[in-house]
Order: C-alpha cells, then structure tokens, then sequence
C-alpha cells in the first residue's frame, strides 16, 4: 500500500501521520505543496495537520488553492482515498470535496487535550478497524474546529452514515458534536482529532493505531 | 481602481468572536449594544479601469478564494 503525505509551508504533523502510516506497514512518499501530481501508484493522500501558510485569509484557503491540490481533487474525484486530519480537515472543506467548514471554536481558545470519540460507523476503510458505538481516546489541537453545516447537509450526513467520529464531551460547538466525517463514496475521510498521534503506547494511548492498519489492510486487499 | 471587498459571516452562522467583543463592551461601560458581528475588509489595486470589468473580476475572486459561501457572505465596492 502506497500512502502520499502533502508537505504544506507550516504543516507540522506531516512527519507523524508518515511514521503512523509506516508502522501500520504502508510505503510513503513526502509530496511537496508546489508538486503538481502524485507519485505513481498511490492509494491514499494524507493532507496533514499543521497551519498551511500561515492559515492566512483562512484555514486551509491558500492551501486548497495550492498546485498540488488539484492532484488531490483529481485523485477524490477519480474515487481515491483521501485522509485528512485537522488542518487537512479544513483543506479538505475549502476544496469542496467534503462539505461544510470548519469556524473559530466557539470558545475562542486553542484547545489541546486528548478526548473521547464515538465512533459512529464501522463502515469505512477508515474506520473498520473499530467497532460502530465504541469509544477511543484521540487528541485534539485546534482553535478552529467548530464544525458547520447547513441542517440540510447535518440531515444528510447523519441519514447517509457519514458521520464518523463525534465527540463525547463537545470541545468546540461543533454542529451535532461532529468530529469527522465521510464523502458520498465514503472514501475520504476529515477528522479534526489526531489519530496519528494516539498510535503507539509511547504515544501514552494507541486508539488511533486501527485506523492506519484498517487502512493499509483494505487497500492491499484491494 | 481599487476595490474593497467585505467578508462577513452569513447571519445564521454564530460569530464566537463577535460575541466575545459584545461582552466586552458591555462590561467598559457601553450600554445597549444588542449585537456585534466581526467580518474582514480586503482593499485590493486593479489595473483596470473599467468599473464593471473590474466587479466581475473581484465577485470572481470572491467565489473562488476571498470568500468561504458555505459560511461567508461578501460585499464589493469599487472607488
């Protein structure tokens, strides 16, 4: 299974969700922002947590706008996997390719904390490796991951199964405590908790670890 | 020309930000201020001088980066 990590100027959990991916057994190649394809044969692109540009004008803005986006939409568009975490959560909104967007946390404050997720479906490469209604502990670090939609996407979310992950206790106002949430062919996957960095015991917890390996095992399958 | 473009978040979508200056005017004293909404002003030089060439081209702008329309409304004046 070959993995794809984007490297945007400030992404810092680029490197993290790399090891994550090798540790489960996957090849991965660093892509930089300017790149404007994808290495051969790749399977999933990992768009990674960090502050792409500054996250000028707005999280995400500059970067979905980026050459290497447009590889990273033809590849969605084409029915690949796509992974994106915290900030590549809100890249992922930017683009289109999932819907709603991410605001401010309706606190105001930076929060960085490990927290509880239900996991809400067991129906997803991303997720299978978990069991729908279970609870893993994942951290957050993010001051803009209040999630938003209108009712009528909400609605259909929710009816279609595409919620993924929400949060136990709601850190950030997110709409219907969301904290992640599928594409229509349910191959793309934005989360704004960290799996990458709950994956191993030095980690002080591996809830994350089952997603990486229900991914490199689905795609090798595949 | 220049342009001036006003982003503000649409009204259904709470503004925490907002909010929290609506607070705290009320608290140095400013009475009766029922609402505060925060948005971001985006002055932009244009080579060109044709006024609706010069709309297009910025509403274009809008919709493709200056603006987030699942969250965002925005306004453009020229002068």
């Amino acid at each position: 299974m070959h993995a794809a990590v984007i490297v945007f100027p400030g992404s810092n959990c680029d490197r993290d969700l790399a090891v994550a991916f090798e540790r489960a057994g996957a090849r991965v190649s660093m892509v930089w922002h300017k790149d404007t394809s994808m290495p051969e044969g790749v399977d999933i692109i990992g768009v990674p947590g960090g502050f792409s540009y500054g996250d000028y004008l707005r999280c995400g803005a500059i970067a979905a706008n980026s050459p290497i986006c447009r590889a990273v939409m033809a590849h969605a568009d084409k029915g690949g996997y796509v992974l994106g975490v915290c900030n590549g959560f809100q890249i992922l909104t930017e683009t289109g390719i999932l819907p709603g967007a991410l605001l401010r946390n309706a606190g105001l404050k930076y929060v960085c904390k490990p927290v509880d997720l239900n996991v809400t479906t067991d129906q997803s490469a991303f997720t299978q490796g978990y069991s729908a209604g279970s609870t893993i502990t994942v951290p957050i670090a993010h001051h803009d991951g209040n999630y938003f939609a209108d009712e009528t996407t909400l609605d259909r979310l929710e009816a279609e199964d595409r919620v993924a992950f929400t949060y136990a206790r709601n850190p950030n106002g997110s709409a219907r405590d969301i904290a992640g949430i599928l594409s229509e062919n349910r191959r793309v996957l934005g989360m704004m908790p960290h799996p990458e960095r709950m994956a191993e015991p030095l980690h002080g917890g591996s809830d994350g670890a089952a997603m990486f390996s229900g991914l490199v095992q689905q795609l090798a399958d595949a | 020309m220049k342009a001036r473009v006003h982003v503000m978040l649409k009204s259904g979508v709470l503004d925490p930000q907002g909010e929290a200056v609506r607070h705290a005017l009320g608290s140095l004293g400013f009475s009766g201020v029922e609402g505060v909404r925060q948005g971001k002003v985006i002055e932009i030089d244009l080579a060109e001088t044709d006024a609706a060439k010069a709309e297009a081209v910025v509403t274009e702008m809008c919709e493709k980066l200056l603006a987030n329309t699942v969250i965002e409304s925005y306004s453009v004046e020229l002068g």
